[in-house]
């Protein structure tokens, strides 16, 4: 009897895990997040004190009472690589915004909270920053979720965001106070296809994409782009992030005989995915995703990741940046992270550095704080550089990128190089 | 679909499987002794391959720090079940499961603490060029799981027939309270399974990690496979432990090749699982458990 009872318990209780491992698309994100939300404790996130001390500077020192901007970002939890760069470049160009004598004359007080990569954390943390803080404008967050999670709130209060994040939905209507730093997915998809037919020549695609949402709105892309570059997928399949082993996804895409495989998803699963295509002998070119664009691919892909080509921003390699103007603000930029953390500022830290600089040049330009002021001025936003691109922002683009923005790069020696 | 293809799922399958395969051994050897069934064990392989990363950056050699590892995730295995099973050893069974969930994720988070988020690499045992054999390509490095696996597999049956702790731990799995009474110190016995159960499973995550690197958070996925392994082998048999993890990993592998659509790899566990259901419907004592029949 009691046998049969911790029975029935038990498979309770696996098929909760089941749920658990399977029910979020995230893959990883869901589960760990449950798990990381009361331990890690947030690093001193909130409240950043206003301290326009421009002792050396020789601009006039800010007065009166400070602008504040709110920024959510994702500090801690599964999406802290992006988040945490984000933060240091924002305490970075407070320092140096305030010591530059502030935006309209005025100290800036940048109020940054920490979501944990959680969308309901997103959530307070902006209601906190608007109801509380009365920021005037708000960054973030650094994941898609997070960021989809506090858009309607600030659509609704007529307050100014920056997206930080990729996903296309962000910038779909409304979009009345929605901006985006980073390029948006579908146009690393775009610049991805546009190699394959343009300079790699080739036609047929085997397609590998990761479960979670940011494979699966990748793969949805290409297939719904294919067409427009004279583009065939020959064969589909996809993987769970944390599967072990790739080799049968791959086996049954050999078959279809593709020419190019492209691989759409972030680590580790693309770097398994090349270390399989080796065993296998595929000696097909790999096209992945910007989402391998980090040291981590190659570090663990090794010798497979060599001869792996993806679209990505220009700050990977920064001999890439070709415009003058953006490439003065790329380099001092550049030099400002390094003396500020001592390491290369990576693609987050740029899209953090790109949406504070659209945001203090539009409130600039509109000469005041005023939201009604700020938005006109986003949407009249033209020529902007950052390390991400050139922007223009019109009443119906809100991404202001072009595919142009972006770059091809190849892993050599492992490193990158450019392969335009 | 060619039989050098099918040879190559089945070879893919052996590889996804072996590791199922020796999370299901560690599942048996504490149910075995205990009736827990311990859902923190993917945890423990997960710590088996960090462990071993950590100490070939520090310039261990290969097969040390898979002893080091081995032999530290056996440790943390003990200080387990002190820790969180023995304070609950009268409360019984049911609390005992439920506390292995708690430190599962305890022990993710930890190590998400020491190791950070993202995944990361071990060079493979001996190279990395694949062998051929009759057309599929396979790693070396699953030839080291197989045999490995074996020699585990082996090794654990020669304990438990042949010494005289291995026939205690038996004698605590048939009747704890005449175990006892035969003088055989159940505590003891408890702790010795739960430590030999977490360097298995470590084993099985240093093995694996030049395969499919490791993070922190890869061994909820592995852990429920290995349950899933278990029931399919029959609860309690360390042999159809590991036949299990074979079958669940090459199910999973035939259903990407034989589903004649694109895309259905997206199914594979979801077929995998039903298959597991349709067995447990005709079998559900598994494929090579025993019928037991209780007396009410």
């Amino acid at each position: 009897m009691r046998n049969r009872y911790v029975a029935l318990l038990v498979l309770a209780l696996a098929s909760l895990l089941v749920l658990a491992v399977t029910g979020c698309g995230g893959g990883t994100t869901t589960t760990t997040a449950a798990a990381e939300g009361p331990t890690t404790t947030a690093s001193g996130d909130t409240g950043t004190t206003t301290a326009p001390a421009s002792t050396e500077s020789t601009a006039v020192a800010p007065t009166g009472d400070p602008i504040v901007i709110g920024a959510v970002l994702s500090a801690t939890g599964p999406g802290s690589p992006l988040g945490e760069p984000e933060r240091a470049t924002l305490k970075m160009m407070e320092t140096e915004l305030n010591n530059a004598g502030g935006v309209l004359g005025r100290p800036v007080k940048i109020v940054i909270e920490d979501d944990q990569t959680n969308p309901k954390e997103a959530v307070t943390a902006v209601t906190k920053l608007l109801q509380q803080d009365k920021a005037i404008a708000v960054l973030g967050s650094s994941t898609s979720p997070s960021t989809l999670a506090i858009k309607p709130i600030t659509e609704q209060a007529g307050i100014p965001l920056i997206a930080l994040a990729a996903a296309n939905k962000i910038t779909e209507p409304p979009i009345d106070w929605t901006w985006r730093a980073p390029p948006r997915d579908a146009l690393a998809v775009q610049k991805a296809l546009e190699y394959i037919s343009g300079v790699m020549k080739l036609k047929k695609i085997g397609l590998l994409h990761d479960e979670n949402a940011y494979g699966a709105s990748g793969a949805a892309e290409i297939e719904k782009r294919i067409g427009d570059f004279g583009l065939e997928v020959v064969a589909k399949e996809s993987y769970k992030t944390e599967d072990t082993d790739l080799t049968a996804q791959l086996t049954k895409i050999k078959a279809a005989n593709p020419e190019v495989i492209v691989v759409w998803g972030t680590n580790p699963g693309p770097a398994v995915a090349a270390k399989n295509m080796k065993q296998l002998g595929m000696t097909q070119p790999y096209v992945g995703s910007h989402g391998i664009a980090n040291k981590k691919f190659i570090d663990l892909a090794g010798a497979a990741a060599e001869g792996v080509i993806f679209p990505a921003g220009r700050l990977l390699v920064p001999s890439s940046f070709t415009d003058p103007a953006q490439k003065s603000v790329v380099d001092t930029f550049v030099a400002a992270y390094k003396e500020a953390t001592g390491q290369m500022p990576p693609t987050f830290a740029g899209h953090a550095f790109g949406g504070l600089t659209l945001l203090v040049n539009a409130i600039t330009k509109a000469g005041s704080t005023d939201a009604a002021a700020v938005q006109k001025a986003l949407n009249e936003t033209r020529g902007v550089a950052t390390p991400d691109g050139i922007y223009n922002y019109t009443t119906t683009d809100h991404d202001g990128l072009t595919v142009d923005d972006l770059t091809v790069v190849k892993i050599q020696n492992g490193t990158w190089v450019l392969a335009e | 679909m060619s039989f050098d293809q099918f040879l190559q799922y089945i070879s893919s399958g052996i590889t996804s499987g072996s590791i199922y395969a020796l999370t299901a051994l560690g599942f048996t050897l504490i149910y075995n002794s205990t009736d827990i069934i311990n859902f923190a064990q993917g945890e423990f392989v997960m710590l088996g391959g960090l462990v071993a990363i950590s100490m070939h950056e520090w310039g261990a050699p290969l097969p040390l720090a898979f002893l080091v590892a081995v032999a530290l995730v056996g440790i943390v295995g003990v200080i387990f079940e002190q820790l969180a099973i023995r304070p609950l050893l009268s409360a019984g069974v049911l609390a005992q499961i439920i506390v292995t969930i708690g430190a599962s994720l305890a022990i993710r988070t930890v190590a998400m603490l020491i190791w950070g988020r993202e995944s990361l690499p071990l060079p493979p045992f001996s190279g990395d060029s694949p062998i051929v054999i009759l057309g599929a390509s396979i790693l070396p490095q699953t030839l080291w799981v197989l045999g490995l696996t074996l020699v585990i597999v082996v090794a654990l049956q020669l304990f438990y027939r042949r010494t005289l702790t291995g026939k205690a731990v038996r004698a605590c799995s048939v009747n704890p309270t005449a175990a006892r009474l035969m003088g055989i110190s159940y505590s003891r016995v408890v702790l010795l399974s739960f430590g030999l159960s977490a360097a298995i499973s470590a084993a099985g995550g240093v093995m694996i990690t030049p395969v499919s690197f490791m993070s922190y958070s890869a061994g909820a996925l592995i852990g429920l496979k290995g349950f899933a392994a278990c029931i399919l082998g029959g609860l309690g048999n360390p042999v159809g432990a590991v036949a299990g993890g074979l079958i669940l990993g090459i199910l999973e592998a035939l259903t990407v090749g034989f589903l004649p659509f694109s895309g259905s790899s997206g199914y594979k566990d979801g077929v995998a699982f039903l298959i597991l259901l349709v067995i447990l419907f005709a079998r559900p004592q598994g494929l090579f458990g025993r019928r037991t029949v209780e007396k009410v």
